[in-house]
């Protein structure tokens, strides 16, 4: 039936929109949450205002990054249904209840306690107000937890058993069904890529700041915090990456295959194609640059261990080879370029130039995006790399979608194309403007609305001791 | 049998959160609707800030209401969203345009008239599209095997388009109640010269649909009008009266917090009488909640969290609401 595969191919295609768009805010948020409690937790510990400062900075630019989570979040918990309900129906006992105490322990608490983190500091208190913010950091991590299972659990589907009408149930323990084998390397490494691309973000405003104003204490602080956590993030998630991707080798190794361009086996060293055109009708990468046994060597630890290709694995089975061969070196490519911004922060900090080595901030600042481009390529790289299949192995993505239309999805996906574009758009606009303030030593409270700058500001009010001390530092 | 309880505990905790999603969100999706009626300025920005630190919260109950379908009765999820596909993507573009505004507004003031369309747009078109899914959801869903068998616009009757503006009335009306609560002077008393109007639609708009209701299938009727049984549904409207008057009397009396509550018992009157009318189906006529429950180790495995959790986040979302309680802008709290 054309129509029929029209539909589902149009399906997929809002479901990559909309979860590709949705994404970009909670790796963003998760980051700026936990930055936002360091942020304060120093404040109260060492009273300095540069800290409240730079927390009220990025509490505006959170606040909007969070709004636009939150929307395009609910969405997604919807069109699990609308688009994809027999996937629903038949996984739904056991992603279900995961995805259920998503909602229970971190969205409630994110939600409960963001209107207190953002409007709430003059009503309880600074410690309270804190408490507040690492509700919302927790939140965001415990959200990641979930969700990263759910989709874990995808991937890597155990402890379950088919029951009479083919609903997937749970059979082990629900121990067992969290932890399925992909998930605590999937968990680290996006938690850590959420941190590397705010890290990112903030060094990039750090540096834009900089460049204007070296002298700028706010600038100076973010900036340095960002570059910290550049130098100590990107190794430790380069390291990790790798251990995902052993991982990855053990259970899905036909997405290791399309990632490194093996159409072939080979028995005795696979190359390592550090470059290349996929050529998938003639099952060649054209073009390529490889370093020879150098992929066995990674995979293996071992120079000559044989490495299976796509030719082992039925055609019906295997994923687009070209999309997930590029997704992952934008992904990789990226990773490396962070650890080379994070050692070239250390050599400035021990030649005592962070601050003044302009051609830093320069790559700093065009490196601003990095963390955003490379969380949705490694996104492409797992999730195209293991079709045809929504469970691995188990359920097809063609006999996963919901019996409707294809002009039903059609008008549905070009009403969110128009509104996310519209919306999103905006959002992102206004986070630049925030972004390209300067950060000042009286940074004003999350809203200037004319209802509260027309007296002072409550907020202000009770962080006024540290404006000065704030110009100071 | 264990998965008999479980089961109904279930539907009983997802009846939980539709209702108290319907009564949270329902005040501020009516801020939305009602807010074109508001002065630009103060008047505006109060009736935002009114309701800017829990709306967040109040909407994380519609995501626990789908979520908690997913999970404890997939089938009926899986049924009943590709059915009502239309009106739930609305819903959702809808939630999109007024959630964003909360923040935009502040942060564009040039497009700040721009961002407060969205912000009623938004509302109305999710408010009115949930009154289209109840009014669906109630009339009936072609279903053939495990799966959704009718059209893309099956759920578009007039029925449905009752409904959907009966919900319009019920959420302007809560939100109107909430900010003659929350607000003082001018706005205040823009909203008591609205409350007692909005009242009068919403009860006409209540028996509208009840009485439209008996007549969409014969189980429906059987059920509501036939000797004995309607000795027992005869209370809930003969109650809904007695609020309703209860309610102009407050709002005669210049009751301040009285009138938002005589607003959520009328609201809770109509849900108790959408429950008459399911119980026991999920989707009605078609599908039982046994039918589509899921096994019994997920339902544990949930309730056990739920059993936890809700308690804690019910006593979270009180003390948030505490924080900010009092008249907005009485002391400014931003």
């Amino acid at each position: 039936m054309i129509d029929n595969e029209l539909a589902i191919l149009l399906a997929r295609v809002q479901f990559a929109f909309t979860v590709s768009f949705h994404f970009l805010f909670p790796a963003f948020t998760i980051g700026i949450a936990s930055y936002l409690a360091v942020l304060e937790g120093l404040w109260l510990k060492t009273d300095k205002g540069v800290y409240a400062n730079l927390y009220r900075y990025w509490l505006k630019i959170f606040a909007v990054v969070f709004a636009m989570g939150v929307v395009s979040g609910i969405v997604m918990s919807y069109q699990f249904g609308t688009n994809w309900s027999v996937f629903s129906d038949k996984a739904g006992p056991i992603i279900g209840p995961l995805m259920a105490y998503e909602v229970l322990t971190a969205f409630f608490l994110e939600a409960g306690f963001l209107g207190v983190m953002l409007f709430g500091i003059n009503k309880v208190g600074r410690k309270l107000h804190f408490v507040a913010t690492l509700a919302v950091a927790i939140g965001t991590f415990i959200s990641a937890f979930w969700i990263l299972s759910v989709n874990s659990w995808m991937q890597t589907p155990v402890g379950y058993a088919i029951n009479d009408v083919g609903q997937f149930v749970p059979a082990a323990g629900w121990w067992d069904i969290v932890w399925n084998p992909s998930f605590p390397y999937r968990l680290v490494h996006t938690v850590l890529a959420a941190y590397l691309t705010t890290a990112f973000a903030v060094g990039a405003v750090g540096a834009w700041h900089l460049l204007k104003d070296k002298t700028n204490p706010g600038a100076r602080k973010m900036f340095s915090m960002a570059m910290w956590m550049a130098a100590l993030v990107a190794p430790t998630q380069i390291f990790m990456g790798d251990l995902h991707g052993l991982n990855t080798l053990e259970h899905q190794p036909a997405k290791v295959m399309a990632m490194e361009g093996h159409y072939e086996s080979h028995p005795d060293g696979a190359p390592l194609i550090l470059f290349g055109v996929p050529n998938s009708e003639e099952k060649r990468v054209d073009y390529a640059i490889e370093i020879p046994k150098a992929s066995s060597l990674i995979l293996k630890h071992d120079l000559n261990a044989p490495l299976a290709g796509l030719d082992t694995i039925p055609e019906a089975d295997q994923p687009p080879v070209g999309i997930v061969f590029w997704a992952f070196r934008i992904m990789v490519g990226l990773g490396f370029a962070m650890l080379g911004i994070g050692l070239w922060s250390l050599l400035a900090r021990t030649r005592k130039k962070l601050y003044d080595w302009t051609w830093l901030h320069r790559a700093a600042l065009v490196m601003g995006p990095s963390g955003f481009i490379a969380v949705l390529a490694g996104w492409v790289t797992t999730e195209v790399g293991r079709q045809p299949f929504t469970i691995y192995g188990l359920l097809r993505t063609s006999e996963s979608a919901a019996p409707l239309d294809a002009p039903a999805v059609a008008m549905s996906l070009l009403a969110f194309v128009a509104v996310y574009f519209i919306v999103f758009g905006a959002g992102i606009v206004y986070i630049f403007k925030l972004a390209a303030k300067t950060p000042e030593a009286h940074e004003p409270a999350p809203d200037d609305a004319p209802i509260r700058s027309a007296g002072i500001t409550p907020a202000a009010a009770v962080l006024e001791g540290d404006h000065e001390e704030g110009a100071a530092s | 049998m264990n998965g008999f309880d479980l089961t109904v505990i279930w539907a009983g905790i997802i009846a939980f959160a539709v209702v108290v999603y319907v009564i949270m969100d329902g005040f501020d999706l009516g801020i939305g609707i009602l807010f074109p009626n508001f002065k630009v300025g103060t008047d505006r920005d109060t009736a935002i800030n009114s309701i800017a630190p829990v709306w967040d919260g109040n909407e994380t109950w519609l995501v626990l209401g789908g979520g908690g379908l997913l999970a404890a009765f997939p089938l009926a999820y899986a049924i009943v969203l590709p059915a009502l596909y239309a009106p739930l993507i609305a819903m959702l573009l809808g939630l999109v345009l007024r959630g964003v505004a909360f923040e935009f507004r502040w942060r564009d003031p040039s497009h700040r008239a721009r961002w407060d369309f969205a912000f009623t747009a938004g509302s109305v078109i999710a408010t009115f599209a949930q009154g289209v899914t109840l009014g669906a959801l109630l009339q009936g869903i072609t279903v053939e095997g495990r799966a959704y068998a009718g059209g893309w616009w099956e759920w578009l009757t007039p029925f449905s388009i009752l409904t959907g503006f009966a919900l319009l009335a019920g959420y302007a009306l809560l939100g109107c109640c909430w900010l003659i609560w929350k607000t003082e002077g001018a706005l205040q008393r823009q909203c008591y010269s609205y409350a007692g109007r909005l009242g009068i639609l919403l009860l006409i708009a209540i028996i509208a649909v009840s009485a439209a209701t008996p007549f969409l299938e014969e189980e429906y009727y059987t059920r509501w009008l036939a000797y004995p049984g309607v000795i027992a549904t005869a209370q809930i409207p003969l109650a809904t009266l007695v609020i309703s008057v209860l309610y102009f009397r407050s709002l005669s009396k210049k009751q301040e917090a009285a009138p938002f509550f005589y607003a959520l018992g009328l609201f809770g009157l109509s849900l108790v009488g959408l429950g008459v009318s399911m119980w026991p189906d999920v989707i009605p006529g078609r599908i039982t909640i046994w039918e589509a429950a899921a096994p019994y180790e997920s339902q544990l495995f949930m309730l056990v969290g739920a059993g936890i959790m809700v308690p804690v986040i019910l006593a979270y979302t009180a003390w948030a609401y505490w924080v900010f309680r009092g008249k907005v802008g009485s002391e400014g709290y931003h």
